[in-house]
């Protein structure tokens, strides 16, 4: 990432918490950056920030991710930007566990959010990727995908299906040149999680900054805040056994 | 969107508040929530952003640039934008905040509500003069409140009482470069350390002051003046974290005593210009996150006062106060400040204004309360950004423009829903 003009992001999920400070630091090093998102007119305030803020250009998309048809047009609008394409996803959503138990209609929708909303357009665009031989795909999963917990296990269901599908996508763009990243927060500082102490929680803007080096690096995986490493491999280590009668 | 149930503090840790907070992320969601006082980022020392046992909306989360025009250098700016990200934003491009107080974490909507003042306030005068247009959230309603007006006087410096600060024009001003030229010369007694600051043409101009010396040294400090100029220095280091709250003695006299010795020293006697990043400069402490852990869970106050030129020996003898109390900490600041006050509340008056940090213990207490009415008798004036221990009566005597804010805080909030624990400790809604 020595060179940060000419290079060119699309961010799924634009709108979240957690792309903001991910978007502003991009900004700042005048990339060019297509915001794709939801909230179209909340998009066009942030883009008009970005571009204060130093990017290159900032162009809102439409992007739902539990609608897909209107991908390929998206795909083709990127495919002709010159210069290096990047690519990050930050969509995803956690309704309550116990308002899926009482309505498991609503499990469809938690997996197109997290999961194949952003997979379809990603299988779209690695054509694209993989013609020019480089640039970025960063997926944000969760430290929720690495086991089933009691307390939002579908939404782990999600994030593992997609952490998994990232792997897979790494595994075939690595070979022509494009580096996949998966990224696991931990709990991070957000309206999802406004009003609530959780253990080891970190920001947005760490999460942003974690990223940034994860991408200079080159890592495949990091975990974010980097603790949630550790304990992760504690908890995965747990015997089924013992875990199934946790709550943790 | 909604008021979660939350426990939260002032910057000196000393009050603190249980209370339900809501963190709107745009401005649009403000019309989903009940009226509530607005805060920033809390860097107020004592209860200005706090509630207790009600609702606060905390505004950060409205963090968005709006409009810029490098015509006028007008830009426009949600009230949670903090200000340092202005700087860090602009500078590259020319143009600076006029205005900036001593942390780059202040947001604009706490920059206006307290009209902060900065190390140039001897030119440029207080925040507010900068503030070219505020849009206000008033029950249900937002409303374009104009330089010159009784509401935007009110509003400045206003302590958020007269509704939410949703979004702000403040005008820039054109800027050499990103780095900062600063020239360091020591103090070495309280009568030098006056000279020094009168005396000084620099754009930016401030005293760090030794508030352990005594005797003959009494006074003595660093001062320190910055140009803006074009250049290159290494990157700012990322900033630290303190993890936790430190043991009490982290900051006991005698390691205080041989800190602000060290620091004195660095400089050296023939004085120094150095080149320094700009944040550096404008928020030396910011590169410590969370430095109030510094002092501990029972955390600490700041003391700060203006007094006219005219009683330059009081101050002199408050010093000696506090200098031979032993309870003072490293960071005490010495400015002179110009007359610029942008509204009826605000604190700035021309004259020298000094800022001291103590420990929250029961000596520190009574010697604030008596530096209190040291600094009323002196005809000078506290600061509501740092205040939680002042006695009303007398504060409120300090603020002669008070029954004209009284009026118009009145008429914007008659149902009193913007009251904050600062407003209630010293009945400052009350004729
Ligand atoms: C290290 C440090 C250095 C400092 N240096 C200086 C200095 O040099 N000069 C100086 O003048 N001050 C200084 N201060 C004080 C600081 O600038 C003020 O307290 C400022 O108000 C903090 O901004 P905030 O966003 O944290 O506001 P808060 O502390 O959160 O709120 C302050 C007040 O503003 C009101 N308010 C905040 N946002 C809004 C809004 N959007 N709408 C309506 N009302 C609102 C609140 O109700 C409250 O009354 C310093 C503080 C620190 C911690």
């Amino acid at each position: 990432m020595q060179n940060w003009i000419m290079q060119h992001w699309v961010v799924l999920g634009a709108g979240s918490d957690m792309a903001r400070p991910f978007l502003r630091r991009l900004a700042g090093e005048g990339a060019s950056l297509f915001l794709a998102g939801r909230t179209a007119a909340d998009l066009e305030t942030l883009a008009q920030d970005l571009r204060l803020r130093g990017a290159a250009a900032a162009e809102v998309m439409a992007f739902d991710a539990r609608d897909a048809a209107d991908y390929p047009a998206l795909v083709a609008r990127l495919a002709a930007c010159e210069g290096v394409l990047n690519a990050a996803s930050f969509v995803g959503s956690m309704p309550d566990q116990a308002a899926i138990d009482a309505d498991p209609g609503l499990i469809a929708g938690v997996i197109a959010d997290n999961f194949t909303g952003p997979a379809t357009f990603l299988s779209l665009l690695a054509p694209v990727l993989e013609a020019r031989g480089t640039g970025v795909v960063v997926g944000v999963g969760s430290v929720a995908g690495d086991r089933g917990r009691v307390g939002n296990y579908v939404y782990g269901a999600a994030k593992a299906a997609f952490a998994t599908y990232l792997s897979g996508l790494r595994n075939r763009l690595g070979r022509k040149g494009v580096h996949v990243m998966t990224v696991k927060p931990g709990p991070v500082e957000t309206r999802m999680t406004a009003g609530m102490k959780l253990p080891f929680m970190t920001t947005p803007e760490a999460v942003a900054e974690d990223i940034l080096q994860g991408i200079a690096k080159r890592r495949n995986e990091i975990y974010t805040a980097k603790i949630w490493f550790l304990i992760m491999r504690v908890i995965c280590h747990i015997p089924e056994p013992i875990f199934k009668k946790l709550s943790i | 969107m909604a008021f979660k149930h939350t426990e939260y503090a002032g910057w000196g840790r000393a009050l603190r508040a249980s209370g339900t907070v809501a963190r709107p992320d745009r401005a649009s969601l403000l019309a989903a929530l009940d009226p509530a006082p607005a805060f920033g980022m809390r860097r107020s020392y004592g209860d200005a952003a706090l509630n207790h046992g009600g609702r606060a909306i905390d505004m950060s989360g409205l963090d968005r640039f709006l409009a810029f025009d490098a015509e006028t250098g007008i830009l426009e700016l949600e009230a949670g934008v903090r200000i340092g990200e202005v700087a860090a934003a602009f500078a590259p491009r020319g143009f600076l905040p006029a205005v900036m107080p001593g942390t780059g974490f202040a947001t604009v909507g706490g920059c206006i509500a307290q009209d902060v003042h900065g190390k140039n306030h001897h030119h440029a005068g207080s925040f507010g003069a900068h503030v070219a247009e505020i849009t206000l959230w008033q029950s249900g309603t937002l409303v374009p409140v104009l330089p010159g007006t009784p509401l935007f006087r009110a509003t400045v410096g206003g302590l958020g009482q007269t509704g939410a600060i949703v979004s702000a024009k403040l005008r820039l001003v054109p800027c050499k470069g990103t780095v900062m030229l600063v020239t360091e010369r020591r103090a070495r007694d309280w009568n030098h350390h006056l000279s020094l600051l009168d005396s000084s043409t620099a754009t930016y101009t401030v005293g760090w002051i030794d508030a352990t010396a005594t005797g003959a040294s009494l006074g003595r400090g660093i001062v320190e003046e910055g140009e803006v100029a074009r250049g290159l220095v290494k990157k700012r280091a990322k900033a630290a974290k303190v993890p936790m709250d430190a043991p009490h003695f982290a900051l006991s006299a005698p390691i205080v005593r041989a800190f602000n010795a060290a620091y004195y020293a660095r400089v050296p006697a023939a004085g120094r210009t150095v080149v320094r990043p700009m944040a550096d400069f404008f928020f030396p402490l910011d590169k410590i996150l969370d430095w109030n852990r510094l002092y501990g869970k029972r955390g600490f106050h700041q003391f700060q006062c203006v007094v006219p030129l005219g009683a330059a020996g009081a101050l002199r003898a408050m010093l000696d106060r506090i200098a031979t109390s032993g309870l003072a900490s490293p960071l005490a600041v010495l400015k002179r400040m110009g007359p610029g006050r942008a509204g009826y509340l605000s604190f700035p008056m021309e004259g020298y204004t000094l800022a001291v940090d103590f420990p929250n213990r029961a000596a520190a207490r009574d010697l604030i309360r008596a530096l209190e009415a040291d600094t009323a008798e002196a005809g000078g004036r506290l600061y509501f950004a740092k205040d939680a221990l002042a006695e009303g009566a007398r504060i409120r005597a300090m603020y002669p423009e008070l029954p004209a804010w009284q009026q118009e805080v009145a008429k914007a909030d008659p149902a009193r829903a913007y009251e904050t624990d600062l407003v209630r400790r010293l009945n400052l809604r009350n004729a």
